[in-house]
């Protein structure tokens, strides 16, 4: 059985990254040169990680299944990277920054990983900045910032409302360089279909060539996932389509234990869901809600005029409608974080007041903030958002309030590291979304950026060296080795069966039917019940799966229905794991909400003494019940309370 | 909605491709175009027959997957948006709809719908970037830029990638996409420093992989889903002439 060790170094919080960046090994130039890496995924993460490991001088090989880098799903992020410059004078601080993150993940992140993000994060505004990221500035030409969700000051850098796509333009180009300077080596258009190990340690990787559906075999000294989240589980997400949870899920199964996989987060403002057809859900940015208030009708009389369509929600009396972020949270008001804001957005419409012909829709409007500033300046911050509503929703934001609705956005939980990064596979490192370290139960907005450039930029960079210094009398990995040979014949095995199922139901088909057990049974509020269901007919669905798929083609050509089917199996298996855990967490934090435990007034309650660790989930072999571990969570620099975000 | 589709059908690279035609029924308006192809290919596994590939990921317009010419049109017939944000409601019940790849000699069919670019990840290779290592770089607000500047910038910066500019342009141009970049970093005195080198560098590059030329047509500005002004070739072709000067 593998063992948990966190590796947090000693000391005080503030100086545990510098005592530990002084007590690793490091690799010399000449023998980097020696040494080869795999990166999977060009996301932030991949992108920001393969480039500077190949700027040192290793020898990169970099995988991605889009057609280019910079497809990877980072680049829909809209609002905006935090980071602690406090150049708004407004009194904020690497503390402040990791206190935020902390208590807005709800006292479920490890808070030696998150202190250490906060204080990587003003590197990275610099980095960016240095690199030619085009971030908004004032007319003094310094940059601006904008406020963000559970945060009281105003931290978040911006580029209009494709922040995501400028930092990942930004990576991209520093991984061009380096793909011109011959360190690294790009491989669009492949899948890894599975971790190779050799003697225990992760010494390469089996890919599949997604345009010729040649299998293929790469070796290297160490192996890095950077692969996003796994929210697609759920069918309907804001995820990208082919984002997906193969690799880590082909990790766990070869030993990458699997920490907090039912943290996921429902984002509160994304386009409503119009019909049975529909691919998947658009995010409305979080950074929305700096000027637009959220709000339902007051009285039921209205809420049916609406959803006959009799009346526009612009002709609703400011008197009859009900801004109930502000009502409950005076403090934080439209600024409460996602979790809170999706789960009272359900509270609304679960009490008959949701807007929409579905009742499942509640207004973000920008009347107010259009009478105070005028249409123009909310057109420069958010134009491009607006656009993007009109254009799917054929209704005007500067004329009618938007609709929005929580939807399934991003996975706080993921593969289990230890404070190098590295998973419970020696040489197999989990960076940004892919790993679970710094969110907790909750991840605030502006987060995710900002913790796929840390682990890539700053962090990984250092602790791989660590590793990779008892690697340099290993010679190139070899891989006409049985333990390849063995990762491929079970990949092509795995391929033959899907083909001669010859079943009668899509691969789609049988998404949706998961998509649906995970949103009704393991959304965004679980019981008991709920979650022992979803167990039992996510079983009866795997099954279903096995024997009545149809996937169409060959292996040898371009073929989606083939990826998408891989891809679904793997959800089918860790779809389960999810609701095993949400089970096993007999309390509500963050965006995990047991309707069990909650407070008189509806606010998640959580169970410090029992559950305060993170729960890590063991592969135990097919058929097999997985083995849960903790990682207990002591929290040193922070006090841990009740989560207020009224006063 | 009930339409009838002529979409382009490939087998692969060096296959000779040509139309089939499908019918698809009872479409919402409120559907996505993509949506629709969904629709179309789960009848067609259904059926026991092959789908319909084509390139697609984000569906919310940023990731500059998607690339379908419909009835004419790159990214069809309604103007600032991708495939994935044309909605069916753009068309009328009974239409017929002609669906085709990108076509351009230096975007070459995959299969069916999804064509190669990347030659334009080659172009940026060239010299898309600022020369930077992570690290020791000065403090973000060191160097002031003015709010015009960045916007400018910002407003080359918006660029997918998608190839819109080289399917919709009769040259097979790929000026906007290579303005684009080197407008944007142009614009920012972290991207001056290279500027000679980067026009020179993107623009041979360019003309190496088969690209056609720019013969001020604006066809490319018309049809970018993004919006970029042709005003970044006249950037472009400044930084390129006074590359040249220089040498």
């Amino acid at each position: 059985m593998a063992t948990l060790d966190s590796k947090i170094p000693q000391g005080p919080v503030e100086s545990k990254w510098s005592k530990h960046k002084a007590d690793i090994k490091v690799v010399s130039p000449a023998n980097k040169r020696k040494l080869d890496i795999i990166v999977i995924g060009t996301g932030l993460g991949g992108a920001s990680a393969a480039a500077s490991l190949g700027e040192l001088g290793y020898n990169v090989k970099i995988f991605c299944i889009s057609d280019s880098p910079r497809r990877a799903h980072s680049i829909a992020a809209q609002g905006g990277i935090n980071a602690a410059k406090n150049y708004q004078n407004d009194n904020d601080s690497v503390y402040r920054l990791f206190y935020d993150t902390i208590k807005g993940g709800d006292y479920r992140a490890r808070e030696a990983n998150v202190y250490r993000l906060a204080e990587v994060s003003n590197n990275i505004i610099d980095q960016c900045v240095a690199q030619g990221v085009p971030f908004a500035r004032d007319y003094g030409g310094l940059l601006d910032n904008r406020s963000f969700g559970g945060a009281q000051v105003s931290r978040t850098f911006y580029a209009r409302g494709q922040t995501g796509q400028q930092l990942l333009l930004g990576a991209y180009a520093a991984l061009n360089r380096q793909i011109a300077a011959g360190s690294v080596k790009s491989f669009p258009r492949h899948e890894i279909l599975d971790i190779v190990l050799v003697d225990g340690k992760a010494r390469g990787v089996i890919a599949r060539d997604l345009v010729t559906g040649e299998i293929k075999r790469f070796g290297a000294h160490a192996v890095v996932m950077a692969t996003g989240g796994y929210g697609n589980v759920f069918f309907l997400s804001t995820n990208a389509m082919n984002s997906n949870g193969s690799a880590a899920w082909r990790a766990f199964k070869k030993g990458a234990m699997f920490a907090n996989p039912c943290f996921t987060q429902i984002h509160p403002t994304c386009i409503p869901v119009h019909g049975t057809q529909q691919s998947k859900l658009t995010l409305m940015s979080e950074s929305l809600r700096n000027d637009g208030r959220i709000w339902v009708p007051k009285n039921k009389k209205d809420v049916e005029l609406l959803r006959a369509n009799l009346i526009k929600p612009s002709e609703i009396a400011e008197e009859d409608r009900d801004y109930y972020l502000e009502r409950r949270y005076p403090a934080f008001g439209n600024l409460v974080p996602r979790d809170v804001a999706s789960r009272a957005a359900k509270e609304r419409c679960d009490a008959g007041f949701g807007v929409n012909e579905t009742g499942l829709a509640v207004f973000l409007d920008f009347k107010t903030a259009i009478e105070r500033l005028g249409a123009d300046v909310i057109r420069a911050r958010y134009g491009n958002l607006f656009q993007m509503y009109e254009k799917i929703t054929d209704v005007n934001p500067y004329e009618e309030p938007m609709m929005i609705y929580p939807a399934v956005h991003y996975t706080m939980g993921g593969t289990w590291v230890d404070y190098n990064l590295m998973t419970t596979i020696p040489g197999l490192y989990a960076i940004g979304e892919a790993n679970f370290s710094d969110h907790g139960a909750n991840r605030l907005g502006a987060s995710a950026l900002m913790q796929g450039l840390a682990d890539g930029y700053f962090v990984l960079p250092y602790t791989i060296g660590d590793y990779l210094s008892h690697e340099i009398q290993s010679p190139k990995v070899k891989t006409d080795t049985p333990e390849f040979d063995e990762a491929e014949k079970a990949i092509k095995d795995k391929i033959e069966r899907l083909f001669a199922i010859k079943g009668k139901q899509s691969v789609d088909d049988i998404h949706k039917k998961l998509g649906h057990i995970m949103w009704e049974y393991v959304g965004m509020a679980r019981t008991k019940e709920s979650l022992e269901k979803a167990i039992s007919e996510i079983k009866a669905v795997r099954e279903e799966f096995w024997k009545d798929v149809r996937v169409t083609g060959t292996n040898n050509e371009f073929n989606q229905e083939l990826e998408k089917a891989l891809r679904v199996a793997d959800f089918l298996e860790l779809g389960e794991l999810m609701a095993k855990d949400a089970l096993n967490r007999n309390e509500s934090c963050g965006g995990h909400f047991r309707e069990e435990y909650q407070t008189p007034e509806g606010e998640a309650l959580r169970d410090d003494e029992n559950y305060s660790y993170v729960a890590v989930w063991e592969y135990e072999g097919e058929g097999k019940e997985p083995q849960l571990h903790k990682e207990p969570l002591k929290f040193e620099a922070i006090k841990v309370a009740q989560r207020n975000y009224k006063d | 909605m009930n339409l009838t589709l002529k979409i382009w059908r490939q087998k692969d690279a060096k296959s000779k491709g040509g139309f089939e035609t499908f019918k698809v029924e009872d479409v919402s308006p409120d559907t996505s175009f993509l949506e629709m192809l969904d629709i179309l290919n789960n009848d067609l596994i259904h059926e026991g027959k092959e789908p319909i590939v084509f390139d697609h990921d984000c569906r919310e317009g940023i990731c500059g997957m998607c690339s379908l010419h419909i009835n004419g049109f790159a990214h069809g017939p309604d103007t600032e948006i991708t495939t994935c944000q044309l909605h069916m409601r753009k068309f009328k019940d009974g239409d017929t709809i002609t669906i085709e790849p990108w076509r351009s000699s230096a975007f070459p069919v995959i299969k069916d719908l999804a064509v190669d670019r990347s030659a334009f990840d080659k172009i940026l290779q060239a010299g898309g970037f600022v020369s930077v290592n992570t690290g020791g770089v000065p403090d973000a607000n060191s160097i002031p830029i003015p709010k015009k500047d960045a916007d400018e910038s910002m407003d080359a910066a918006a660029c997918i990638g998608c190839g819109a500019c080289v399917a919709t342009c009769k040259n097979g141009s790929a000026m906007l996409f290579v303005a684009a970049r080197v407008s944007s970093l142009a614009k920012l005195p972290q991207g001056k420093v290279e500027g000679a080198r980067r026009a020179k560098a993107m623009v041979a590059k360019m003309d190496e992989l088969g690209f056609g030329s720019c013969t001020n047509t604006q066809a490319c500005e018309s049809q970018c889903p993004k919006l970029i002004s042709i005003s970044h070739i006249a950037r472009l072709n400044r930084e390129f002439l006074k590359a040249k000067f220089r040498d």
